[in-house]
């Protein structure tokens, strides 16, 4: 019962990680019909934005890590104005092979940088996630419980931003029509601007909260658990932010409870994973709650 | 006054709007008359930036439009109800409306926009927590030309709004029109349907192939040869 209870927490938590980072995914589709393939190593960037500012800055945890959510935030507001305002009207491929270009450049500017270096790099943790707590004969870390209860707060938040604010209104409108949502006075390139900024620090929160629950750095961090939450996001239904959500938290826990009960299959788990996102592409592509997508006018 | 001086508007090859002019004067119904592929669409486009013309000028009360975006020329004071009624079917109708205000802070004018087109479709009031998805072709295209007036526009733009509607829906869309000019809004009105334009309108032009062909007060447009024949069937 102990171990069920703890493993379901387990799940929980790499669930609401997995749902964080879906949220971008999922919202930049909804908008540009984009794969933000850099989305994985903008993830991977918050938890380096983190060491660099405690490391080198020696910033208090929690300042460095509000500094890392907004530093993330604006670098994805920067990559959408750079690489990808450019190619609006330019064809689907060329949008999608820019992103794998910034993909790339995220990767590499972490293994040439200086102090970021090709090697590991411990995560500093702060105190508080790393702490036990013991109820009865449960154990729970700390990371168990913060992770989620931050992660959720994110997600009301976010909830709000998109269904009760003016800007989230016009979010959701772009997604169905770019154009006439320009023809109510919305600037097209400042809501554009939001989404990826809300994306980027949802995935900033998600990289910070990960490296607490897996305190190593590397250039690479960010690109399985990309894919996680890119086929979370296809679970839930691609440019649906609910369905992100829910499709992050099954992700999450299933994994987890693979791993757990049937510890056979745990080395299978990538395999697993890409295997469901393309049973969903191929015999589901709308997800479990979404519409299908028209092509955007 | 927003006027049109000698438009040219390209698609590649196609040269769509041959040197278009027109003017709205504030306060009056001005209609723009013309069959499938004229060009009215086209006029209207380029006067929200939706498309660019190679030529010509577009200004609003002196104000050169040419070259801004959409956003930008709704906030000096034009909304369009477009073709084909282009509601947020995924958004509730006060969502969609509310949206219509996006580029208004005054919170008080939104309410009392809001009260006005109510009044004016109260259909959509009834309807107004259902998603626009759900609405039947006549109100969303209500819910259109609401949308567009919740932008307070000096000029609103409309583009066929009887298109595709039941004789009677017609009628009480004109009814509520007819409101809107005792007003005194200003309204530039694309329509092929030249009766009920005609019957309404202060003043008309007639496009055929991207060109003026004719124009004058609405009721000498009624009397001529070419609306009567091409367009009223008499
Ligand atoms: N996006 C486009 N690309 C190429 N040609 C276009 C495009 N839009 C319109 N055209 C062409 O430009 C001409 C004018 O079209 P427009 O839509 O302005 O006509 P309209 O008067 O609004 O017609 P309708 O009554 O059918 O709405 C037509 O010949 C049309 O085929
Ligand atoms: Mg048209």
């Amino acid at each position: 019962m102990a171990t069920y209870l703890q493993q379901l927490l387990n799940g929980v938590t790499l669930g609401s990680l997995y749902a964080l980072i879906a949220i971008g995914y999922t919202m930049v589709y909804g908008i540009l019909r984009l794969i933000n393939f850099a989305h994985g190593d903008v993830f991977m960037w918050a938890g380096y934005w983190v060491f660099f500012l405690v490391v080198l800055f020696h910033l208090p945890w929690w300042m460095a890590a509000l500094c890392a959510v907004a530093l993330t935030a604006l670098m994805g507001v920067a990559i959408e104005r750079v690489a990808y305002r450019p190619l609006r009207e330019a064809p689907r491929i060329s949008l999608l092979i820019t992103a794998i270009g910034v993909s790339f450049l995220l990767e590499n500017l972490i293994i040439v940088l200086p102090w970021a270096g090709g090697r590991q790099k411990p995560y500093p943790t702060p105190a508080f996630m790393t702490q036990i707590y013991q109820a009865g004969n449960v154990r729970i870390q700390g990371v168990t419980i913060w992770v989620p209860l931050i992660a959720a707060a994110c997600l009301l938040g976010l909830i709000f931003l998109v269904y009760r604010t003016k800007v989230g209104r016009a979010m959701r409108a772009i997604a169905t029509d770019t154009e006439t949502t320009a023809l109510m006075g919305a600037d097209i390139n400042r809501v554009i601007s939001y989404t990826f900024l809300v994306g980027s620090a949802l995935a900033a929160v998600g990289g910070i909260l990960w490296g607490c629950r897996y305190p190593r750095l590397q250039w690479d961090l960010g690109i399985m658990p990309g894919w996680r939450a890119f086929t979370a996001a296809v679970i839930g239904g691609i440019g649906n932010i609910v369905g992100a959500m829910l499709g992050g938290f099954l992700l999450g826990l299933a994994e987890i409870l693979i791993v757990a009960f049937l510890p056979g299959l745990s080395g299978f788990r990538d395999a697993l994973i890409f295997a469901i996102l393309i049973f969903f592409l191929l015999f589901r592509p709308t997800g479990l709650l979404g519409k299908p997508l028209k092509e955007k006018v | 006054m927003l006027e049109v001086r000698n438009l040219h508007v390209f698609y590649g090859g196609i040269h769509a709007l041959q040197g278009v002019s027109l003017s709205v004067p504030e306060g009056a119904v001005v209609t723009l008359l013309g069959a499938n592929g004229a060009g009215k669409t086209t006029t209207l486009r380029a006067i929200m930036g939706l498309v660019r013309p190679r030529e010509g000028t577009i200004t609003l009360n002196g104000v050169s439009l040419i070259g801004k975006r959409p956003y930008e020329i709704v906030r000096l004071g034009l909304s369009m109800a477009p073709e084909g009624r282009r509601i947020f079917p995924d958004l509730t109708v006060l969502e969609n409306l509310l949206l219509g205000a996006y580029a208004r802070t005054d919170h008080d004018g939104i309410a009392r926009d809001l009260s006005f087109v109510f009044s004016l479709f109260p259909r959509l009031k009834e309807r107004e927590r259902q998603r626009g998805g759900t609405l039947s072709g006549g109100e969303q295209q209500m819910l259109a030309v609401a949308r567009a007036l919740m932008a307070a526009p000096k000029i609103l733009l409309l583009d066929e709004p009887s298109l595709g509607l039941a004789p009677v829906l017609i009628t009480e869309m004109y009814r509520a029109f007819a409101r809107l000019k005792e007003e005194g809004r200003t309204i530039l009105l694309v329509e092929q349907n030249a009766r009920a334009a005609l019957s309404l309108a202060d003043h008309g032009y007639v496009l055929e192939t991207g060109r003026i062909v004719a124009e004058g007060p609405a009721a000498e447009l009624r009397e001529s040869d070419l609306v009567r024949k091409a367009y009223l069937g008499v």
